[in-house]
């Protein structure tokens, strides 16, 4: 077993314990659930639009070369510098020389998962800088030191109170229990931040190619005002984040504002062109763009799963996901949990160490039935255990279904073995629960059903 | 029609009664029954485990019995699942690819074939209960199985069905997930059986014995009084 799959055994079981924490936020994925039923309500066709978004995603994802190379060249074209890193530590080492060349001292960072996924906050202060985050969420796990819990709400795991104990810890703010004044404490913290920081950093929704501008969906505004007070700015994109053109907004805007938060649209969407042109009042005067593969093209060589690269990012597989519902997002150790996560972190980091999440899943497909941009999640769960089965199988579990291929293919030993589980029955009673119980694993929480006295096939053989 | 009846491993060894109302409620609409002795199982532990090769050696044995069946009924979402729509890729590029195309055109889960094909909803049954109906995820998402088994139920004399609010959220069985990761899935069992107590229904109905088998192992574990049943067997009370 790879270490992370044990830290996830260790912590998915603390979770699963916590019976309190699993109730908070059941019913709170319950509201979010009534909530984008209701928006969904306001597409005509529903299944309609989760087809064409699909088919504009397959059509983006399958020609990405031409649609970033458009891109790319309308950026450039008004004056944006961008940049390929293929790896993290390239998209760390670009996003420092540019802070470097800038002599920055303070960032301001609005929500990026690819920021997580690359460490860049770490980067960034070992460098000595100091970054704030400006998402309200987000600004709140950075001053607990932990990563975002959901990739839409990263703070979802905590209560008010819990909030207001820690803006008292690190903010030294009076405590209170009022939604809005923890949104003030942090406000009037962040205001200075915006106009001190030199450097802005954003991730992005979508990039769109006929257009070359980037599409930045919230709901504070705090992402706004990242963009546009610093003088420099740095956008971090996930290569796979393309649509073609800028009418597809008009579909990816409230879907991503339905099935991410439950909302109709989101408050804040913003189109981003380039840096500030002779005559405009706002915006920075330099914007770098940086593109970051990070395994993103070996996903896109994998014909079978290729699909993942549709994902937009808005979570609702994670809300709907029984096990995300039941062990939280921080168990899977990963900075994609739920679904989408299980499925392209074996991509990202590696099959052998991240084989575990593909595994714990029981394949319900609540996930596939809920994606917006309709991946195929659960099956590629199936494939993942497929493909780590076959590249490196485990002794005693292939060994152990060879057995069982033998006992059901053949009748009298499949018969023979009822009927030694029949005599044994009595005696599993005696050692369950001990270590020697076979069936530990099951009867822990659970009884085991019994074998019947009679099996279908004996009523059947005696019946002719 | 003479039907080939396909009887998963657990409900041969631990849920025959299921299977055996199957037969008889299908001996009484008049057809005739077969059931293969040599197919036990249809190869899904192994096949979700990732061990295809192994699964292979299984299915295979479940083609070949069922070559020259005319229609085939299964009483398990899951395994009408594997028949239906993973035996064409478990098979693909292989000799019996054609053979797993036929075969999973043919097959049906049960309550999906009295309704959908024979478009028979009334069976005559009586059993005058309170009952709540568990959608099993393979036959509710890969099948599409969600009128079926209530339009059954809602012709059964005496038995009021009370719908739960988390009907479609997956018991945690998995298979061999429930095994593997235990405390997700008692975990996830919990959420169900809190709901289908909060109905007051006196059974769980389900078109899966093996989603049963994990609820019934939670319920008795906790002391409850809210006993499982398969669908067929509620269908095949007088
Ligand atoms: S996989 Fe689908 S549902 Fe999940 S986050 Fe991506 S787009 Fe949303």
């Amino acid at each position: 077993m790879s270490t992370f799959a044990s830290q996830f055994l260790q912590d998915a079981g603390r979770a699963t314990d916590n019976s309190d924490q699993r109730r908070f936020i059941r019913t709170a994925l319950g509201n979010y659930e009534i909530a984008r039923d209701r928006h969904k309500g306001s597409f005509q066709d529903w299944q309609g639009a989760r087809q064409l978004a699909a088919g504009i995603k397959w059509e983006a994802v399958n020609h990405l070369d031409k649609y970033l190379e458009q891109f790319v060249l309308k950026l450039e074209s008004r004056g944006t510098k961008v940049h390929w890193a293929s790896t993290g530590l390239q998209a760390r080492e670009t996003i420092l020389q540019i802070v470097r060349k800038k002599k920055a001292h303070s960032i301001i960072k609005s929500k990026a998962m690819t920021s997580e996924e690359i460490h860049l906050n770490d980067a960034l202060e070992k460098e000595g800088l100091q970054v704030v985050e400006s998402d309200l969420g987000e600004f709140i796990v950075q001053l607990r030191h932990e990563t975002p819990y959901h990739i839409v709400f990263p703070c979802m795991h905590l209560r008010r109170g819990e909030i207001s104990a820690l803006f008292q810890r690190e903010l030294g703010s009076a405590p209170t229990n009022d939604p809005e004044e923890l949104t003030m404490i942090a406000r009037r913290v962040l205001r200075k931040k915006y106009i001190t920081a030199d450097v802005g950093i954003t991730g992005a929704n979508f990039a769109i190619a006929d257009a070359g501008m980037v599409s930045i969906t919230e709901n504070e505004g705090n992402a706004r005002l990242t963009a546009a007070l610093p003088k420099t700015l740095i956008t971090l994109i996930g290569i796979e984040k393309i649509l073609p053109r800028l009418e597809d907004l008009a579909l990816f805007l409230p879907m991503l504002a339905t099935m991410g938060a439950g909302q109709q649209l989101t408050c804040y969407n913003t189109l981003y062109a380039g840096p500030r042109q002779p005559g405009e009042s706002d915006g920075p005067e330099e914007w770098h763009v940086v593109l970051l593969d990070n395994h993103r093209t070996q996903l896109l060589a994998d014909t079978e799963q290729r699909d993942a690269l549709h994902c937009i990012r808005c979570g609702a597989c994670l809300n709907v996901c029984p096990i995300f519902r039941n062990v939280g997002g921080h168990a899977y150790g990963t900075t994609y949990s739920g679904p989408i996560g299980s499925v392209i972190t074996p991509h990202l980091r590696g099959l052998q160490d991240w084989k575990h999440l593909s595994n714990a899943s029981s394949l319900c497909g609540a996930c596939t039935e809920t994606c917006p941009v309709k991946i195929d999640l659960h099956h590629h769960l199936l494939q993942n255990r497929r493909n780590a089965a076959q590249e490196k199988p485990a002794f005693l579990e292939r060994f152990a279904y060879q057995i069982f291929s033998l006992l059901v293919t053949k009748p009298a030993l499949w018969s023979l073995a009822k009927k030694m589980g029949r005599a044994m029955q009595p005696l599993h009673k005696i050692i369950q629960g001990t270590p020697l119980d076979p069936a530990k694993s099951w009867t822990q929480s659970r009884e085991l059903p019994r074998l019947a006295p009679e099996s279908f096939k004996d009523w059947w053989r005696k019946r002719r | 029609m003479t039907v080939t009846l396909f009887i998963p491993c657990f409900v041969d060894a631990l849920f025959p009664q299921a299977g055996i109302s199957m037969v008889q409620i299908l001996e009484r609409l008049g057809h005739k029954i077969v059931c293969p002795e040599a197919i036990a199982c249809c190869g899904q532990p192994a096949f979700n485990s990732g061990y295809w090769d192994e699964s292979r050696v299984v299915a295979v044995k479940v083609l070949e019995q069922l070559r020259d069946a005319e229609t085939v009924v299964i009483g398990s979402g899951s395994c009408g699942a594997m028949l239906k729509n993973f035996y064409p890729g478990l098979f693909a590029d292989t000799p019996h690819e054609k053979l797993a195309k036929a075969v999973s055109e043919r097959t049906w889960e049960f309550s999906e074939f009295l309704v959908d094909k024979l478009g028979v909803t009334d069976l005559g049954a009586r059993f005058p209960h309170k009952v709540t109906f568990h959608d099993g995820c393979h036959g509710l998402r890969e099948l599409h199985i969600k009128k079926p088994p209530r339009a059954l139920l809602s012709h059964v004399q005496g038995l009021e069905l009370l719908e739960m609010t988390e009907a479609e959220t997956c018991c945690g069985f998995g298979g061999t997930f429930a095994a593997k990761f235990p405390m997700i899935s008692a975990a996830m069992g919990e959420v169900k059986c809190a709901s289908a107590i909060e109905t007051g229904a006196e059974y769980i109905v389900s078109n899966d014995s093996s989603c049963l088998m994990q609820i019934q192992g939670l319920l008795s574990r906790q002391g409850n009084a809210l006993k499982t049943i398969h669908l067929a067997e509620v269908l095949n009370q007088e």
